[in-house]
């Protein structure tokens, strides 16, 4: 088979890709690829997702974030958002009005409940039966129980607001 | 030891033993960590990552763990170098784009790889063989234990150990364990399967990592959320999911064998014939039918080779290998070449 897109050479790499919830197989050969997938990555790479879940939170006018200036290694919050990377550990106290509500949006919790270099591999608190719940869930996925997956997700979500207002 | 001792031993992943072992190839666990007061890889000027360089490869002469282990910059390996240590997983294709003060400890079992200065300045991985998680974490927590006495870690009681993207805050853990699922791929229940992992916040990813097509029907299934919820949790969850998964896998070999027997044997028996035989042979081709030729073993229609040589073959015939083994550089086409004669003498019964 000869590469989709300059078919000359023969096609060694084989792409799905899904535009519009339409599925298209592209056969191309290694060069193509290789430029293929630089520009996927310039489509789409996770800085842009991250910039994308901040801008969600426009409370604040623009000017203001992007002013907003980390005092010990001076990146800026519009740099962040730019990159989708933090400059150093102090950016997370200097911006933490913005990290907070977006660190809940990527994991679905604001609060560490693993292990502390402080104290070293004390047997870490175990959060209320929230293990248990999502062995359950995996369980009802695996065997397919979809509705019942979809119960424990609400059970999981609502003990997960429970105990984000306790601790506030 | 130099990186050409490498060559003579079986990456632990590749080992082939360990529970689940015909369905699960191997159980990785990763931890970031950063040093407290300098700024993050890609935000520090080039003294910093001297000076964090320098300061882990100092800590690490401390660590017990580390005792045989060796430290590799990247500005002292050539690219087919680089490449050969991500195709032994041993590192990041993103991180082999770098040099500086890039660098990368392996130890001498290739259990346990640290890549200095990658995304975070610490990128803490253990590898283990078949489904291993828990053991993996074991380690790997006594590994950071031990950094964490020596090196002075950036971290916050709220929101865990401090990271350079905020999606792996927190434990700053990833676990994943890579699987191999040509069953549910032929009874086309795939799509299914990722289907429900996407939906439980989990990825998939193929056989090197972010950003690659799944190949010769490897899976790699890793935890998303790395906040919120404890490294045992974690773990527990990561746990609970593969075992579904390799139950899945489990009862669609036994349905494949029982109603199309005939059909499965032929397509392992055409991959083996084919792999004996070919004189140019691609690597993608290549692992599309050692991936048949696996199943063929673990489902005992195989029996003249083994699943530790076979797995030894998954490997040896990646671009930079054959490059390493020949001791040249050598074209696609090249390779092509040299990868079919590789197979065929590996495979000579």
């Amino acid at each position: 088979m000869l590469c989709n897109i300059c078919g000359k050479n023969p096609a060694t790499v084989h792409l799905t890709e899904i535009v519009d919830d339409q599925m298209n197989e592209l056969h191309l050969c290694e060069g193509c690829a290789r430029q293929k997938s630089v520009q996927m990555e310039q489509k789409f790479g996770l800085s842009d997702l991250l910039a994308g879940m901040v801008d969600f939170e426009k409370k604040t006018p623009q000017s203001e974030t992007q002013v907003l200036k980390c005092p010990k290694c001076k990146l800026t919050y519009g740099d962040f958002k730019k990159i989708g990377r933090l400059g150093c550990g102090s950016c997370y106290t200097a911006f933490s009005a913005y990290l907070a509500p977006l660190l809940r949006k990527i994991h679905g919790s604001g609060k560490h409940l693993g292990k502390s270099p402080f104290k070293a591999s004390k047997p870490t608190k175990k959060s209320t039966g929230m293990a248990e719940l999502r062995q359950k869930l995996a369980k009802a996925v695996g065997e397919e129980a979809f509705e019942e997956a979809a119960k424990l997700r609400d059970q999981i979500k609502a003990a997960e607001q429970k105990q984000s207002s306790k601790e506030k | 030891m130099e990186l050409n001792d490498l060559l003579k031993h079986t990456s632990e992943w590749l080992k082939g033993t360990g529970p689940n072992a015909d369905i699960v190839i191997s159980s990785r666990i990763r931890l970031a960590r950063n040093l407290s007061g300098y700024s993050f890889p890609h935000w520090a000027s080039k003294k910093q990552g001297e000076e964090i360089f320098g300061k882990i490869a100092k800590a690490k002469e401390s660590i017990s763990l580390l005792k045989r282990s060796t430290v590799f910059r990247l500005a002292d390996l050539d690219s087919t170098d680089k490449h050969f240590l991500v195709e032994r997983h041993l590192m990041s294709h993103e991180h082999a784009q770098k040099k500086n003060s890039h660098a990368v400890i392996i130890d001498d079992e290739e259990v346990i790889s640290i890549m200095i200065n990658e995304e975070d300045h610490l990128r803490i991985q253990l590898m283990q063989s078949g489904f291993n998680l828990f053991e993996a974490w074991g380690i790997v927590n006594k590994l950071d234990d031990e950094l964490g006495k020596a090196l002075n870690f950036a971290f916050l009681s709220e929101w865990g150990y401090l990271t350079a993207c905020p999606t792996n805050a927190g434990t700053g853990m990833r676990g994943s364990v890579m699987l191999h699922l040509p069953a549910l791929v032929m009874t086309r229940q795939i799509n299914r399967v990722m289907a429900a992992i996407a939906k439980l916040s989990f990825t998939t990813r193929g056989l090197y990592g972010e950003g690659t097509q799944a190949m010769g029907n490897f899976f790699q299934v890793s935890n998303q959320v790395s906040l919120g919820q404890s490294e045992d949790e974690i773990i527990g969850n990561i746990n609970g999911l593969i075992r579904q998964i390799v139950d899945q896998e489990g009862q669609a070999r036994e349905v494949l064998l029982t109603h199309n027997r005939t059909i499965l044997e032929d397509r392992v028996n055409r991959s083996f014939g084919i792999l004996k035989n070919a004189r140019i042979i691609s690597s993608q081709e290549t692992i599309d039918l050692l991936s048949m030729l696996r199943l063929g073993c673990d489902l005992g229609m195989i029996k003249e080779i083994n699943r530790s040589g076979l797995n030894e073959l998954f490997i040896t015939t990646q671009p930079a290998h054959i490059q390493k083994i020949e001791n040249k550089k050598l074209s696609s086409d090249e390779r092509d070449i040299k990868r079919a004669e590789i197979i065929r003498n590996s495979l000579k019964i």
